[in-house]
């Protein structure tokens, strides 16, 4: 049944010296905007609430997350000891292939614009729900149908995928790897790519055109303006990945020789297609998650972010220059432009350099608090931090044609994508949790989580990094006590099971607050967005009421009308307040 | 929704830049065309939204000083909860597996994705869009 939703009434807040510091539950939520649809089962099937489907999304991609974490840590077993035959390496190869392409594909992108954007997004944006709400259904059941035949292919005679995440032309034509494995794996690459594409579209729409009276396009949180940028990275990049595994199913299937020398074809247009998508894809999955600590970092600074619009233009310019480095994932071809990409990928150490001095500036003299999102954050801060900088090294062509494919760049990917995707990641879902679930996660069990993950982490991959610049390269299954890497994969080995372990905590946790749930309030952290205006979880459509929204954090001035900054030039009260306000400070 | 086309503009015009730098120093085809075509994806609803923005009075979002009684009144009409995106979900899950084990899960996929079709049609004109 359609239902017409009309806009949210205004409250106006207290003036300043009233009651301060809470959300304003008592103004009626529910009620009227209930949903009277199916419960149980048919509810989680039939629902086009952007809520339920960010929550089935979230499901989703995390287990698909411990999936792959669990064949991770077959991968470091294996290669904790020279010669070691714990699994074959057919097996090896196929184990690899599926945890990056679970990890990369099912769990990095669809948790952060599946999950945490589709919920979060409409609420920062004061929107009743995504634009497109059956469209938003589909993306999720064509991502869960996706996801389930990429993990089902382990089944299936001839085993998996084995020819790593990339799948490069010709070692993933119908000679090299034929079998079912391999076909499930490119059309689950199809029905993904098209769930993502309609989220992207989704996500776009929304924050263009559901944006809530007030809230201008500079005034939407950095979340969703990450989230706007990363939906149009999916529409430029993952029509190309679309097109890119049909003609490669083309090869395989129907006789084509797009990628086969044999046939006139160029084997490396392969890299070309799906690198114009890969690159982009990284920044898919960086951009949420520096949004998301762009949001949490001001709330636990308890300042207003530091360089609002540099922050855009920084993500902004990450994006275009983004889609233009993709072949520096190719510089040992030989066919490709090395100055070009490489001038365009270190270009792109200004725009995150400018998000690091902001962040920085942002921590900058504010009353920092250590809890779970911030220590999750500041461990983000530190391990992207390295993963650039050893990401600037391999954008110069002498240095990658030593490192191209040693240990030396898996270290290098794994310190970039963990520090975004479970670092920021994790930061956001303990973040938003309590206004998703309506209950707190605990603290203590939190920061047990954060230092575990946090010391395995470093302990993980400093070894990788120094035993690829002794030469180790990447999938390998074994190698030789005379080459003298042993102690530094078994130390590798080692961290992978500390980061193994800390996420045992994080399941008691969830456990924990389903069995003792200790209720959130509707803004627990004192947050600005207006995601903290609205009861924990939210009601069915959103909003009943809503604040006047005069800057990029209406709450915090609704709640605090004594800090309350203004930027509406058009607003003489409260200009004339915020000229007091600067002159008393400065 | 200026500001929304002069973002697509943007984005486009800088791919349409980078396109053009890169055909004439590297001389390869398969970049230049996806650079263009990610050009031509920013231009073309870019120039539709600039075009329209002259013809239009502002959206409330994008007033700096609107309150929720400038957007009073219907926001739009959502669909409540609805079977058809998961039965179409399936069909294409299906139609996938076709092309891996075989046409005899053509059928399937076809009714799966046909009643899902004709089912969200229906479910539209009930509904009664606004």
């Amino acid at each position: 049944m359609t239902t017409t939703v009309e806009t949210p009434e205004l409250i106006e807040p207290e003036e300043p010296g009233g009651p301060d510091g809470h959300g304003p539950s008592d103004h009626g939520h529910g009620g009227e905007h209930a949903e009277h649809g199916p419960t149980g089962l048919l509810k989680w099937l039939t629902s086009t609430d952007h809520k339920v489907i960010g929550k089935s999304y979230m499901i989703t991609s995390l287990v698909t997350f411990f999936i792959s974490g669990a064949m991770a840590l077959v991968i470091r077993a294996q290669l904790a000891n020279p010669t070691s035959s714990l699994v074959n390496f057919q097996t090896y190869n196929e184990l690899f292939t599926m945890h990056g392409s679970l990890m990369l594909y099912l769990f990095a992108g669809p948790f952060a614009f599946g999950g945490l954007a589709n919920y979060i997004v409409p609420l920062q944006v004061g929107a009743p729900d995504m634009a497109y709400p059956r469209l938003n259904a589909l993306s999720y059941w064509l991502y869960l149908g996706g996801a389930s035949m990429m993990t089902l292919s382990f089944v299936v005679a001839g085993g998996a995928a084995s020819f790593g995440w990339v799948a490069y032309a010709p070692l993933s034509n119908s000679i090299n790897s034929p079998g079912a494995g391999t076909d499930m794996w490119l059309m689950s690459l199809g029905l993904t790519g098209f769930s993502a594409i309609f989220t992207g579209v989704n996500l776009v729409a929304t924050v263009f055109y559901l944006r809530a009276p007030g809230m201008t396009m500079f005034r939407i949180p950095i979340f969703s303006w990450n989230m706007l940028v990363t939906g149009i990275l999916i529409l430029i990049a993952f029509p190309v990945l679309f097109g890119a595994v049909v003609m490669l199913f083309c090869d395989r299937h129907f006789g084509t020789h797009i990628f086969s020398v044999q046939g006139g074809g160029v084997p490396v247009l392969w890299q070309h297609l799906f690198w114009f998508f890969g690159h982009p894809e990284v920044y898919i999955l960086a951009l949420p998650y520096f949004g998301i600590v762009t949001d949490i970092i001001p709330v636990f600074s308890r300042k207003p972010l530091f360089g609002y619009r540099g922050m855009v233009f920084a993500t902004l310019s990450i994006a275009a220059l983004s889609t233009g480095v993709w072949a520096h994932h190719m510089f040992t071809t030989g066919v490709v432009l090395l100055p070009f990409f490489s001038l365009l990928s270190y270009l792109i150490a200004i725009p995150t350099g400018i998000k690091f001095f902001n962040w920085v500036g942002t921590m900058w003299g504010g009353q920092l608090s250590f809890q779970t999102p911030m220590l999750f954050s500041i461990g983000f801060l530190f391990a992207f931090l390295m993963g650039g900088v050893t990401g600037v090294l391999l954008a110069s062509p002498p240095v990658d044609f030593m490192t191209h494919d040693t240990y030396f760049v898996v270290a290098h990917f794994h310190q970039v994508l963990i520090g975004t995707t479970v670092f920021a990641g994790f930061a956001g879902f303990y973040f938003w949790y309590p206004k998703m679930f309506g209950r707190m996660l605990n603290e203590r069990l939190g920061k047990i989580h954060f230092w575990l993950l946090f010391i395995g982490f470093w302990l993980t991959f400093i070894p990788q990094y120094i035993v690829g610049l002794k030469g180790m390269p990447r999938r390998v299954a074994d190698y030789l006590t005379s080459n003298g890497w042993t102690g530094l994969n078994q130390l590798s080995t080692v961290g992978a099971m500390v980061i193994g372990v800390s996420f045992l905590f994080f399941l008691v946790n969830l456990v924990q607050s389903w069995r003792k749930p200790v209720l959130a309030g509707d803004n627990p952290w004192d947050g600005g967005g207006l995601e903290w205006f609205t009861s924990s979880p939210p009601p069915h459509h959103n909003f009943t009421h809503l604040p006047p929204i005069r800057s990029e954090r209406p709450v915090w001035d609704y709640n605090h009308p004594e800090h309350r900054k203004d930027e509406s030039h058009g607003d003489k009260r409260h200009r004339e307040h915020e000229k007091e306000t600067v002159g008393a400070s400065s | 929704m200026r500001i929304s086309g002069t973002f697509l503009a943007a984005i486009g015009f800088f791919f349409g830049v980078i396109a053009l730098i890169y055909w004439f120093t590297a001389y390869e085809d398969a970049g230049f065309l996806m650079l263009i075509g990610s050009a031509i994806l920013g231009l073309l609803p870019g120039g539709y939204y600039l075009w329209w923005s002259r013809r239009m009075r502002p959206l409330e979002g994008d007033v700096d000083d609107a309150d929720m009684s400038d957007g009073a009144g219907v926001i739009d009409a959502f669909p409540g909860s609805s079977i058809w995106p998961f039965l179409l979900g399936m069909g294409a899950l299906f139609a996938a597996l076709t092309f891996i084990f075989g046409l005899w899960l053509a059928p399937i996929a076809a009714a799966l994705g046909l009643s899902a079709v004709i089912g969200g049609v229906i479910e539209s004109r009930r509904g009664g869009a606004v």
